[in-house]
């Protein structure tokens, strides 16, 4: 038999570790060394009841275990093969208590619908996507259904675009579908240019035949017999799979002519981009497809109207197609049950950040910030305090512990001043600075903009410019209302989302964090001790002991004494790196 | 391979997988063989998937261990790469975590081989549709 504990941070934060030995000392006192062992696993994601041990093989599953419980765990349920009661977990809603793991799946925040087959099947092996039901949708679609059924069901399920608009996909693909012309094209959007976000990289890395069956879907029902992917040249990895997928594929006669013997032919292609940010912009994307410079254009015309080379276009995100399969396998009503009324369906998301769980995960639309980081991620790494989490990337905005409680929803994100967006999420503790974390994003933003217009081309530069004077201390209160007048013209005069939605982690942070900003420019010093003109390391006289370690480990040699002596450092030299407050074994040094 | 012309077609083919996929987890042996599945994706290749699966395929041929070893794509534990999931005959797949090539022996001298767990376990915290 075997005890697995729970070591998630969470977890032994609540004595984990004291119950392991507690659970090691009962087993050899018992003499049980070879029947039973008691082992360490990762976080179980449940943490608000740890600690947690589940006992295997009986896949028994007891929360909140306190050290001294562990004699009556290896007493009742090892030797005398009890269950205990009183430490199973209390369903509650039934009040019924459930001791089986396997039952207890609503524990189990995360529900996996873009990633079903990504960690299951090969990749590379278009026999294990079909023993998992690929292509199973698209033969359904073709054969029993008219593109208007088809796209009535996609409707129903309530999609919306997961790329970062939210668009309602079933009334994209009417659109298209409804404007005629000779040719029309289907396009799968993997340029994926947020920084931190990698979810449509892992689909197309570990489930590429998805994209491509729901691309021949989409086809299928807008009247498009040619479907083209356009992804970045830095994902290598994530084309080939696709390279080998297609040539499966094509193998199979699952993509090229009389798919399904009916008379729909589908066959794809791979575009790839240099790997700039705005290409992610659907229109920019498509004129860099055609080998025009990559540029944004007013819409309208919106791709459906007129897209790659004057024709009608269909444009989605690598999520937003990795979640149409199953919609037509287990039916619209199914779908648009997962999640909340408005926001269908599951999301994945990048988190990031200070969390310890940092990974993909993918949950129901409608589930809490707060569930997401602290249960599914395992709470702030080191025991820090929450501070923020920005959502949405360099379009979004930074919510804070108030926002915990709001459901992750397209609408409620944008009502509290973030947004979905592709799905990046970044934890930030109370050692990181508001106004550094907006300046970072408009870095970003600052050599991603395409250019073409002047707010977005020299607004987001002169924005970058005022933030830096706020951070090195050069800045007055005025220049507050600068930054939020400056932010706003930009939102409402650029041309495309780029410009449109780079102000917003300013907005949100003078929003939510204006006193971390007045303490720049007023106090000129920085509350979490992040920008480094604003803080001095200083010597405490009275915890020196004059041991000189300080004086050595400093690059710049800024730091002088007697051995013996109190030392000091002259501030006009010191770099600020920080070198000495490590070295430091008497805690005499600080910053201030 | 012939071509799939019908929906009928795809739906034998799949049968068929479905139990070819079954035997690959049997093998010849009636209660059946270990199945390996290492995540290689990109962050999983960047902290050493690769070499981990070379590891597993070289050492458990040289062990005589009837076992399948196979790549997949990302199971979404990337602050434990690289991953690996085994999963013994006729028992539930387990999930290792930080699986470095010492961690991939112990694997298999202690679990592949005896079913005694290791630590390193990341307990999966998520449903799947089927
Ligand atoms: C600056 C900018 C970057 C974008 N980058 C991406 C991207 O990397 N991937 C993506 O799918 N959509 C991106 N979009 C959104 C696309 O323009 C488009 O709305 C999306 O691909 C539509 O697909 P969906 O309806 O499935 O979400 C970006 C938009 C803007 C304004
Ligand atoms: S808003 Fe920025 S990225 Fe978009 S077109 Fe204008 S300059 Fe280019």
């Amino acid at each position: 038999m075997q005890i697995l504990v729970c070591a998630g941070t969470g977890c032994q934060a609540s004595l984990s570790e004291e119950l392991l030995s507690q659970l090691n000392s009962e087993i050899e006192a018992n003499e049980l060394e070879n029947d039973v062992q008691a082992i360490r696993t990762g976080c179980f994601g449940f943490c608000e009841q740890g600690p947690i041990i589940k006992i295997m093989p009986d896949n028994t599953f007891y929360t909140q275990v306190k050290p001294q419980d562990a004699t009556e765990v290896i007493q009742e349920h090892i030797i005398k093969g009890r269950r205990v009661e009183r430490l199973l977990f209390t369903d509650p809603e039934t009040k019924e208590k459930i001791a089986d793991s396997r039952k207890m799946g609503f524990y189990k925040k995360q529900m996996r619908i873009a990633l079903r087959n990504c960690g299951f099947i090969d990749p590379d092996n278009i026999d294990d996507a079909i023993a998992k039901d690929a292509y199973e949708a698209l033969g359904k679609v073709v054969t029993e259904m008219s593109p208007e059924e088809a796209i009535e069901t996609l409707k129903k399920s309530g999609l919306r675009g997961r790329g970062g608009g939210g668009f309602s996909t079933g009334l994209k693909w009417e659109y298209a579908f409804k404007n005629r012309a000779d040719q029309k094209y289907v396009v799968c959007n993997a340029d994926e240019g947020d920084p931190g976000a990698f979810m449509d990289r892992s689909i197309l890395e570990g489930d590429p035949h998805t994209v491509l069956e729901a691309m021949a879907i989409c086809g299928y029902c807008i009247g498009a017999d040619k479907g083209l992917i356009y992804i970045r040249a830095e994902y290598p990895l994530a084309i080939e799979r696709l390279k080998t997928a297609i040539v499966q594929a094509r193998e199979y006669g699952l993509l090229g002519k009389s798919i399904f013997g009916t008379d729909f032919s589908f066959d794809i292609e791979l575009k790839y981009g240099a790997g700039a940010f705005v290409c992610g912009e659907e229109t920019a994307l498509i004129h860099s497809m055609e080998g025009e410079r990559g540029e944004p254009t007013v819409k309208p015309p919106f791709p459906a109207e007129s897209g790659f080379m004057g024709r009608p276009t269909n444009v989605n995100n690598v999520e937003t197609f990795a979640s149409i399969p199953p919609i037509y396998l287990k039916g619209a009503d199914w779908f648009a049950k997962i999640g909340t009324n408005r926001s269908t369906g599951t999301k994945v998301f990048a988190l990031a950040g200070k969390v310890n769980n940092v990974g993909l995960v993918e949950v129901p639309m409608g589930i809490t910030l707060r569930d997401v980081i602290f249960e599914i991620g395992g709470g702030i790494k080191n025991g820090k305090k929450f501070k923020a989490i920005q959502t949405g990337g360099p379009s979004g905005g930074c919510l804070t512990e108030e926002h915990l409680d709001t459901p992750i929803e397209f609408d409620t994100l944008l009502a509290v001043g973030s947004m979905m967006g592709s799905g990046g999420m970044i934890v930030l503790d109370e050692d990181d600075c508001m106004v550094e974390v907006s300046k970072y994003f408009l870095d970003f933003t600052v050599e991603e903009s395409c250019g073409k217009c002047s707010p977005c081309r020299i607004g987001n530069k002169r924005l970058h410019e005022l933030l830096e004077h706020i951070c090195k201390g050069n800045a007055e209160e005025s220049d507050l209302d600068r930054l939020r007048n400056m932010s706003t013209v930009i939102k409402e005069s650029s041309l495309c989302g780029l410009g449109q939605t780079s102000p917003n982690p300013v907005l949100s942070t003078l929003d939510n964090f204006m006193n971390e900003y007045l303490a720049h420019v007023i106090d000129k010093k920085c509350p979490a001790g992040a920008c480094k003109e604003l803080m001095n390391y200083v010597i405490s006289e009275t915890n020196c002991v004059g041991c000189t370690a300080c004086a050595r480990v400093c690059p710049v040699n800024a730091i002088s004494g007697e051995r013996k002596e109190p030392h000091f450092i002259d501030i006009s030299v010191c770099i600020k790196c920080g070198a000495c407050m490590d070295k430091c074994k008497f805690d005499a040094i600080s910053i201030q | 391979m012939s071509k799939v012309k019908t929906v009928a077609d795809l739906k034998k083919m799949k049968s068929k997988l479905q139990a070819k996929v079954e035997l690959r987890e049997k093998g010849d042996s009636p209660e059946g063989r270990v199945v390996i599945k290492v995540g290689m994706a990109t962050s999983g290749i960047a902290s050493g998937a690769k070499e981990v699966m070379a590891f597993l395929i070289e050492e458990l041929d040289k062990r005589n261990i009837d076992a399948v070893v196979m790549q997949t794509g990302d199971m979404g534990y990337c602050f434990a790469e690289p991953t690996i999931e085994v999963k013994r005959p006729g028992e539930e797949p387990v999930v290792f975590g930080y699986v470095d090539k010492a961690k991939a022996d112990e694997i298999i001298e202690k679990y592949i081989k005896f079913g005694e767990l290791v630590e390193g376990i990341l307990p999966d915290n998520y449903q799947t549709i089927d």
